[in-house]
């Protein structure tokens, strides 16, 4: 194997990793907080849509990637208000709120689908995704309102007890958790692929909450198993390519079985997943109780 | 008041039927499997049913329903439409086969056209397009301009479709160069640009310096494009999204066909077939040819390959043809038949891997 | 000036009243917003509405394709109720239901030339054994290796598709397919029985009115119910109850499995009569939005499967009659859902409009 063929295979698994670190530490937050949005796949795509109507539009990167989150923003917004606000269920709201993103994404955009654009640099955001995880995990591990948001995550009677705000904290930490997606999404349909195609994020969302809980809820290990999922996935379809001689399908099933795998090997230490499980996700606060 | 209730229920009722029993124009349906704006494989059946509405005008008017799966929902949305006053309908998936027959069974009087199946009845006619004419273009295009020697191919489903667009392709490649290795990365998906910029990039990183693929969306091409080799379009030309790095492509077309079974209906002419159209008949078409990548010279082979196949003298499946054991497929002479290359599920001898199953 | 505001006050009790108003005052939201959204598109509300919701069941054979829908829906619903109250959340109910089609499908396949009375509740019960074993992975992972079955449970259904992938277009393809990806059709003994002549719907359905009654015995009248109560309520306090929790992970991941293996036996050998690779439009991710809405009690959950149902039946009229794209079907098959959801909250807690001056700063 020579050097060339090793460094082309590192750049495409950064590539085809990225977005799935961006939404995985979204959710990671989300989720520390004691909330559980399984609407990763429909913000990612609603991101995805209006990076991408927003750049033939304005062919202004900045607003783009701005607007890309944003909308990701809002998207969690409703999520919020729906299950913070009115109680509903977190499990039912989250799915409901990827139905809605798939509708929503092909709706806003039909007429856009084809146009050609000039997509962006991936390395930008290569960085910036891992400058992201370092920073949450300051955040959570570091910081006082990193401790309060785990704390709310753990019990939100006893950290109302104490005087927090547990709405408030849980509705930025789901605000985040959109802007990840929003991130996620324009990142796929501005310097992944750069178009929009309906239903184009494919079910990496699914992937990204499954890597939360393959991080244990760390968002160094949320890093390491989104980069476990990519680098399998970019493995096997080298393999296929130099004719190894297995059917294609257990290639292609391999990113899944490795995952699982090692997610059994790191989990059989019961206590430390009991101590970075948040104990109140999708247990919902009210404050009258 | 409940009279006023079951007026206002009723009424949309009766504006529907009424709708139906005075309509004039002819109602053609079209069942899709993706949105039609996938610059693919449902864009291309939109573009026919489009030019079919443009050339025959007032006398029809079309519905599509997009994105259906091929389970169990299938039957519902072609029941509707032939319940609904559709007298002709569009079935534009391989996975529509049983489901078609099943409601065409119940609606007699409904003309079914089922594109890329075999199975037909009074009322069910088949379709397909000979892809793999286009397929042996562009294999004798990448055996000439490659430098690598290194060809990579995007493929989705081990479908004989798509086998046998592999294997004319390779056959027309190692005629012209026989050092030739097609790469073979199997996505077992249409349609995601992610995977399909992953696989491209995959191949390219293994030494491809042409890519070409038999998945839907145009990422391969752009992957191509910034990585500086070269792509083939897949169903539509996609030249606007890969200007520097798309040889041409290869393109369905759909609309003749469409405009003439419809005007058959209109006519009172339609009668149950299978038809399998290629260049010949205009089915299957190059895109524009790259002037500033390929020499003139090739352009001018690649043309005359067109004239020859349209003409019938040069088939792309002409014996002798081995499969991968050694054993001659197709001897010396002879070329496959409709029926092999209706069901192929071989790979031709030169190819290294297996085809899944 | 009026410095009234809304609090939101918890009652105590579920209200037995407010239980059956709030999916009332959900579709009045719903219609009204569904109004407002199809007048700005250009279309009489009533006649939009109308298409969406009532056109689809408008005939025999509308009302039938409802069932139909409705049946796979609210059997794994049904099976997934046991995992959720059972604090397991179990999301891969679609890899279960494809493991259910392999099993099951198998033996129809293999039993393609035989017919006879036996073959059909043979299929049924390997349906049932194939996605009982897709469920105890993910079961056998958390009691044994406490991995988190949310992650496992969804990579299997990933790794089940990809199986059926390999075996239609492999070893069980249709010798007289001309080497398309499927399988042999089944015989006729192998098929759902049809409850109607000339209508899709089929035993499946009978199949799914037994589970809920079975269901709603066990939740009401069994200690395995008791159990779940208790667990759902407090997983502490079963355990000092002396309850067996992995007994009962057991148990529910294995009636989820089954019921939802049936699932995909009854649309193999229902309206689809053989295998390929689409045999399912994700029932066993819906079904996760049909259990929630059901409030994960047996009858809540038929209610909400024929909800859903209706709604994919109204996008697909609403493209046809509307010509609206499949996209405006899924947005308002969202907004339904957030206001089912959102009204909920009547049930519990009741909404009081209070002075400013008389709120205590919390």
């Amino acid at each position: 194997m020579n050097i060339d063929l090793i460094f082309s295979i590192i750049n495409i698994v950064l590539i085809a990793t990225t977005p799935l670190v961006f939404a995985s530490i979204g959710e990671l937050v989300t989720e520390k907080s004691g909330v559980l949005n399984l609407g990763v796949e429909g913000m990612m795509l609603v991101g995805a849509v209006t990076a991408f109507v927003t750049l033939v539009i304005t062919n202004n990167y900045f607003l783009t990637f701005l607007f890309g989150m944003l909308s990701g923003l809002l998207m969690s917004s409703l999520f919020a208000f729906l299950v913070l606000i009115l109680l509903s269920n977190q499990v039912a709201t989250g799915l409901a709120l990827t139905i809605f993103g798939i509708g929503l994404s092909s709706m806003i955009g039909k007429k856009y689908i084809g146009t050609p654009i000039e997509g962006v640099n991936p390395y930008y955001f290569i960085i910036l995704s891992f400058f992201v995880v370092y920073a949450v995990n300051q955040f959570l591990y570091k910081t006082k309102p990193g401790l309060i948001l785990r704390a709310v995550g753990e019990s939100h009677i006893s950290a109302h007890a104490q005087g927090y705000n547990v709405i408030k904290i849980r509705f930025l930490s789901i605000a985040f958790g959109g802007l990840m997606c929003g991130l996620a999404g324009a990142y796929m349909s501005i310097a992944y692929a750069p178009m929009w195609q309906e239903n184009m994020v494919a079910g990496r969302g699914w992937i990204a909450l499954a890597l939360v809980v393959f991080a244990t809820w760390k968002p160094g290990r949320a890093l390491l198993g989104a980069y476990i999922f990519g680098s399998v996935s970019i493995l096997q379809m080298n393999l296929q390519g130099f004719g190894v001689r297995i059917p294609a399908q257990f290639f292609v099933m391999a990113p899944y079985l490795a995952t699982i795998i090692v997610l059994v090997i790191i989990s059989s230490d019961r206590l430390r997943i009991k101590l970075s499980a948040p104990a109140c996700l999708t247990i919902p606060f009210f404050r009258g109780r | 008041m409940r009279i006023i209730i079951n007026y206002l229920l009723v009424l949309p009722i009766a504006l529907i039927w009424s709708s139906i029993v005075i309509a004039d124009p002819l109602k053609v349906g079209y069942i899709y499997i993706g949105p039609p704006g996938d610059h693919g494989w449902t864009y291309e059946h939109d573009q026919g049913r489009k030019y079919s509405v443009n050339k025959l005008g007032d006398a029809i008017t079309t519905t599509y329903l997009e994105n259906i799966p091929e389970n169990a929902d299938a039957v519902r949305a072609i029941r509707k439409l032939a319940s609904s006053g559709h007298e002709l309908i569009f079935t534009t998936s391989f996975n529509y086969m049983d489901q078609t027959l099943e409601v065409a069974k119940e609606f007699p009087n409904v003309k079914f056209e089922h594109a890329t199946g075999y199975k037909r009845a009074d009322n069910v006619s088949t379709y397909s397009a000979r892809f793999y004419e286009g397929r042996a273009i562009i294999g004798h295009i990448a055996g000439h301009m490659t430098k690598t020697n290194t060809i990579g191919y995007i493929a989705s489903f081990p479908i004989p479709e798509v086998i046998r667009g592999i294997n004319a392709f390779y056959l027309a490649a190692s005629k012209v160069n026989p050092d030739i290795k097609i790469k073979i990365i199997w996505n077992f998906s249409w349609y995601d640009p992610g995977k399909e910029a992953d696989a491209a990039n995959t191949l390219i990183g293994q030494g491809a310096d042409i890519i070409v693929q038999h998945t839907d969306t145009y990422a391969p091409c752009q992957a191509a494009e910034k990585a500086g080799v070269m792509a083939f379009g897949q169903a539509s030309d996609q030249s606007a999204f890969c200007p520097n790095a798309h040889l041409t492509a290869i393109i369905d077309d759909w609309g003749p066909y469409y405009a003439e079974r419809t005007e058959a209906v209109l006519n009172g002419t339609w009668k149950s077939q299978d038809t399998w159209h290629g260049m010949k008949e205009g089915m299957v078409v190059m895109s524009p040819y790259h002037t500033g990548l390929m020499p003139s010279k090739l352009i001018q082979e690649a043309v005359n390959m067109e004239v020859a196949i349209k003409n019938g003298s040069l088939h792309p499946f002409t014996g002798p043809i081995k499969n991968q054991a050694g054993e001659i497929v197709v001897p010396a002479g002879s070329v496959a038949d409709d029926g092999m290359l209706a069901g192929m599920s071989f790979y031709v001898e030169g190819i290294d891997g297996d085809i899944p199953q | 000036m009026i410095n009234i505001y809304p609090k939101i006050i918890s009652r105590g009790h579920p209200s037995l009243l407010m239980t059956y108003l709030a999916p009332i005052i959900a579709i009045v939201l719903t219609l009204i917003t569904g109004s407002i959204i199809f007048s700005f598109m250009g279309f009489t509300p009533f006649f939009a509405l109308h298409t969406f919701f009532i056109s689809p069941i408008s005939t025999y054979y509308g009302v039938s394709e409802l069932f139909l829908k409705a049946t796979p829906l609210a059997l794994i619903a049904i099976g997934l109720s046991f995992c959720f109250k059972n604090n397991i959340y179990n999301i891969g109910a679609e890899g279960q239901l494809t493991m259910g089609a392999i099993f099951g499908g198998g033996v129809g396949i293999f039993f393609y030339n035989v017919e006879g009375f036996w073959l059909l509740p043979l299929i049924i019960i390997c349906g049932a054994i194939g996605g009982i074993i897709w469920a105890m992975i993910p079961a056998i992972l958390k009691v044994r290796f406490n991995t988190n079955e949310i992650l496992t449970s969804l990579m299997l259904v990933y790794v089940a598709a990809l199986i059926l992938d390999y075996l239609v277009v492999g070893p069980w393809r249709d010798p007289d397919g001309l080497s398309f990806p499927k399988t042999r059709p089944f015989n006729d003994s192998a098929r759902m029985p049809l409850l109607f002549e000339g209508l899709r719907v089929h035993f499946g359905l009978i199949l799914t009115i037994i589970s809920v009654f079975i269901a709603w015995f066990i939740y009401s009248k069994t200690m395995l119910g008791y159990q779940l109560k208790v667990a759902g309520l407090s997983p502490k306090a079963s355990r000092f109850a002396g309850f067996n929790q992995n007994k009962l992970v057991y148990i529910t991941f294995g009636i989820c499995g089954a019921l939802s293996g049936i699932a995909g036996v009854g649309e193999v050998t229902g309206p689809i009569g053989l295998i390929y690779r689409d045999i399912s439009p994700n029932y066993g991710f819906t079904a996760i939005i049909v259990a929630f809405l059901g409030r994960l009690h047996p009858v809540g959950i038929i209610f909400a499967s024929i909800v859903i149902a209706l709604t994919y039946l109204g996008a697909e009229d609403a493209q046809l009659f509307m010509q609206v794209p499949q996209a405006v079907g899924f947005v308002f098959q969202g907004l339904v859902l957030f206001y089912l959801l959102g009204a909920d909250l009547l049930i519990n807690y009741r909404i009081s409009f209070y002075k400013r001056s008389l709120i205590n700063e919390h």
